[in-house]
């Protein structure tokens, strides 16, 4: 049935809806076989739910979907793992207590007799390794690898299936960019075996550098394709919004405050244990003044996640002591600690940052609510005053303070957040904000630095951690690169280079102590 | 404030299915023992609401599901189920005896009753204290320790009756000097021989108190915060541990409370099993009702009906068949209303 011309894939007016949530109404995508095809669009967009259906995941409501020349609307994954379409999620399927090899033919064992045979699948895995370049060693147990390894495994349990082409989504979340340069190597080499490479990102430089065409996506619909060469990434973003956005640059980001005697965020030999390590968090010392924006970059998992948490009080401190404006917070609590001017954007909103099943209203009172207590009774003609004020102000849509935060897109979430921490009578003494702008569309992320940018300016101090290492460096005033738990180095803002940076994120750098 | 946010189809439609199962299978199981169902459900509506006598024993019963539901929906409002409102009901009752005996006949009623409510919530509260406290020190799942509890608070509770305080050749306790409170039938008469009393407007009043507690105060706002979404809860300065204790603490209260019912409203001393089975009954009332207390108070209608209906239907066929309906009816909500299955996913999960 498979047809020598006919395109890789060919997607033709897909839709799908998850109740009364209409994830793609009108997707087109065609990818030619042996190329590297960008779908790129905003969070929300519609690209993993389009990919899902061509990996037979979801079946769609309408359209036709045809995978080299062959009409396969409607297919499960087996189906589809059988016609070579393998798929590589954001969050990893791996068994942590098997190889290297166990995990690449769980599903597929090679067996002589009846006994697993071990020794064939190391074999096997090994010469799958050496053809694609995806270096791994099949011996080792999956626990013990990197975020970058264990992704590697991933492809190499797609390929091993027997995947020609192959669905990558956001894979380049985890890594540092010399494992991006590793990882665009090892999709050049599948390109030029003849395989057909779909990379769902929303990352514009990385388009730029790898893809050969790009469909853009907006709202559920495809809504622009075009060859890479000759486009930059500002008609992307234009395609992805559309509209015109200043995309992340560096501007103004000296110290425009009068200096304070006392630091307003202080971090003395702070120790704090983690789920996986007892040192995630390992005698780490800074300070932050006021109108500066302190920027941690570095690979997620290096302690950035327990720092926050150490520093927000939901996170016990083993050792040391956090001052804000000088005056010591390590035992107070977290409602304290926000009492005193600490606010934090958790990086997570969907588990720390919002209730969604709350209202708008209701979650943009959420650790202050004894701010409109009495006694006993909320004030609810003050929740409600308050909630039309910063829907107002911070555009939340709809705009309506009574709908649940679940109903809302990601970018208006994380505006409901932005809202409640930075938007009182006054800025905070001192904002954590981690992963600000993660999974909101390009729009509101221009809003959320815009907001950062003025806290600075009206003499906030800033922690801004982020896995988006030109956000960190377009905002600020110094960069720190934690790694193991330790800063390895700090570097003023207006000097920090991926090229710089990338060596300490790996770890391949190192101080002698931070 | 949850105006919108809370759909009536949403909300409505799930208990009713359920409720439209049961009656399937009612009647199914009403013809498999040769019966008609018109006529069965006829008697058992004469038996509970067409008759002053039988909608007086349906109104105590109701007075009882009320306390014990509501001792499952405020702790489930914050993400714990608690299982123990069997024991915690008995351990108010118990205590509301104990008070009752120890003050002099002297006191008037009104003041000795009221005694003897706080001694009940004490007693309830105390008892649901223990898995309160479990949980918010060292996370000790709350499902495990309110069963355990629910046999070692019982059987104490025997022991003590039967070894100290038992009226010879029986197993309760002598009858309190004071505190009784009036039945229905003191005022009407109709009523007369049924236990339904005053105790039913303390049931009535606590559901009203729980749903301004939970839907109009700041307590109530961290609890059902921590109940949907603990770490955002947290991220919002509330202590999960302190807020898992006050929720246990005011769900045990008001089994506690519920004591009463029987032992001053209906027979004035503590009788070993008095309120066997409300407990568990209990849970499935909270979870009918949706855990909002004006949903709570018809579920607990709604089981009361069942209850009082199965004497009353016991001459056509056996009066089990409603214990039968009944576990249907919870079968049902399990299977159609969405946050059961989420509570019992995370209790698994917990007890694993």
């Amino acid at each position: 049935m498979s047809d020598a011309t006919a395109p890789a894939i060919a997607l033709s007016g897909i839709a799908k809806a998850f109740g009364p949530v209409q994830a793609i109404r009108n997707a087109s995508l065609t990818v030619a076989r042996g190329e590297i095809h960008a779908l790129m669009g905003e969070n929300g967009a519609g690209k993993s739910t389009l990919m899902r259906v061509l990996a037979g995941m979801f079946r769609p409501d309408g359209g036709t979907a045809h995978v080299e020349g062959a009409d396969v609307t409607g297919w499960d994954t087996a189906d589809a793992i059988a016609a070579g379409v393998g798929m590589v999620h954001q969050h990893f399927m791996l068994v942590p207590t098997l190889t290297v090899a166990e995990n690449v033919m769980l599903g597929r064992e090679m067996t002589r007799g009846v006994a697993l045979d071990r020794a064939g699948a190391e074999a096997a895995v090994r010469a799958l390794c050496e053809k694609t370049g995806l270096v791994v060693d099949p011996a080792r147990k999956v626990a013990d690898l990197s975020v970058g390894e264990a992704q590697r495994v991933e492809i190499l349990k797609v390929l091993f299936r027997g995947a020609r082409i192959l669905i990558l989504d956001e894979p380049t979340a985890v890594l540092s960019p010399p494992e991006v340069q590793e990882l665009w190597r090892v999709l050049r080499t599948l390109r030029a075996n003849g395989g057909t490479v779909v990379l769902i990102t929303h990352k514009l430089d990385e388009v730029i550098d790898i893809s050969d065409t790009i469909t853009v996506m907006r709202a559920g619909e495809t809504v622009g394709r075009m060859a890479t060469a000759g486009t930059t990434p500002a008609d992307i973003a234009r395609a992805m919004v559309g509209r015109d956005v200043a995309l992340a640059q560096r501007v103004d980001t000296g110290v425009t405050v009068a200096p304070r005697a006392t630091p307003r965020l202080e971090v003395r030999d702070l120790c704090v244990a983690g789920a996986e390590r007892a040192q995630a968090v390992d005698h780490l010392t800074f300070s932050v003044q006021a109108g500066e924006i302190f920027g941690i970059a570095g690979v997620e998992g290096n302690g950035q996640t327990e720092l926050i948490e150490a520093l927000a009080g939901l996170r016990r401190a083993d050792a040391g002591s956090i001052l804000l404006d000088g005056q010591p917070i390590t035992a107070c609590t977290v409602s304290e600690r926000i009492d005193r001017g600490l606010a934090h954007v958790p990086e997570d909103r969907h588990l720390r940052g919002l209730v969604l099943d709350y209202a708008i209203a209701d979650n943009l009172i959420l650790g202050r609510q004894h701010q409109y207590a009495g006694t006993w009774n909320l004030d609810f003609a003050r929740v409600g005053a308050n909630a039309a004020k910063q829907v107002a102000a911070y555009d939340i849509r709809p705009a309506d303070a009574q709908l649940p935060a679940r109903a809302l897109s990601g970018g208006n979430q994380q505006k409901i957040v932005i809202a409640r921490e930075l938007g009182g009578a006054q800025f905070p003494a001192v904002i954590l904000a981690a992963q600000p702008t993660r999974g909101v569309d390009v729009g509101a992320i221009e809003f959320i630095h815009a907001r950062l940018r003025a806290a600075r300016d009206a003499g906030s101090a800033v922690v801004l951690v982020s896995a988006d290492l030109t956000e960190v460096i377009a905002l600020s005033t110094r960069v720190a690169v934690m790694y193991g738990g330790k800063i390895v180095t700090i570097v003023p803002g207006d000097a920090a280079t991926p090229l710089e940076l990338g060596p300490w994120m790996t770890g391949a750098m190192r101080a002698g102590a931070a | 404030m949850s105006g919108r946010a809370m759909r009536w189809d949403e909300t409505l439609l799930p208990p009713l299915m359920a409720l439209a199962i049961a009656a399937v299978v009612g009647d199914l199981l009403i013809l498999a023992f040769g019966a008609s169902p018109g006529h069965v459900f006829g008697l058992l509506f004469e038996g509970t609401w067409g008759n002053a006598y039988g909608f007086g024993q349906t109104l105590y019963k109701t007075t009882t599901l009320v306390c014990t539901g509501l001792a499952v929906a405020i702790p489930l409002r914050a993400g714990l189920f608690n299982i123990g409102a069997e024991s915690q009901i008995a351990a108010g009752g118990f205590a509301a005896a104990l008070a009752g005996l120890a003050l002099p006949a002297g006191v008037p009623w009104p003041i000795a009753a009221v005694l003897c409510l706080l001694a009940a919530a004490i007693g309830g509260g105390l008892v649901a204290a223990v898995p309160g406290a479990l949980r918010a020190k060292f996370g000790a799942s709350e499902v495990i320790v309110t069963i355990m509890l629910n046999f070692i608070v019982l059987a104490f509770l025997n022991w003590v009756v039967a070894a100290k305080l038992h009226v010879p050749e029986s197993l309760h306790t002598p009858e309190i000097a004071t505190g009784g409170v009036p039945r229905f039938a003191d005022f009407i008469s109709i009523f007369h021989g049924s236990a339904a009393n005053v105790t039913l407007f303390v049931a009535l009043a606590l559901a009203a108190k729980m749903w301004w507690y939970l839907f109009r105060t700041k307590q109530g706002y961290e609890l059902r915060a921590v109940g949907l979404q603990p770490e955002a809860a947290e991220n919002g300065g509330v202590s999960l541990g302190r807020t898992w204790f006050q929720a246990m603490l005011i769900g045990g209260a008001i089994a506690g409370a519920g004591g009463i019912n029987y032992v001053l409203g209906y027979k004035h001393y503590y009788e070993e099993g008095f309120a066997t089975g409300s407990g568990y009954i209990g849970i499935a009332v909270a979870l009918v009702g949706r855990n909002h207390p004006v949903g709570i108070v018809f579920a607990a209608l709604l089981f009361a009906t069942l209850s009082q209906g199965g004497l009353a239907v016991n001459a056509v066929v056996p009066k089990q068949l409603m214990d039968v309906l009944q576990a249907v009816v919870i079968l049902a909500v399990a299977v159609c209303v969405p946050e059961v299955r989420r509570v019992l996913r995370a209790a698994g999960g917990r007890a694993a």
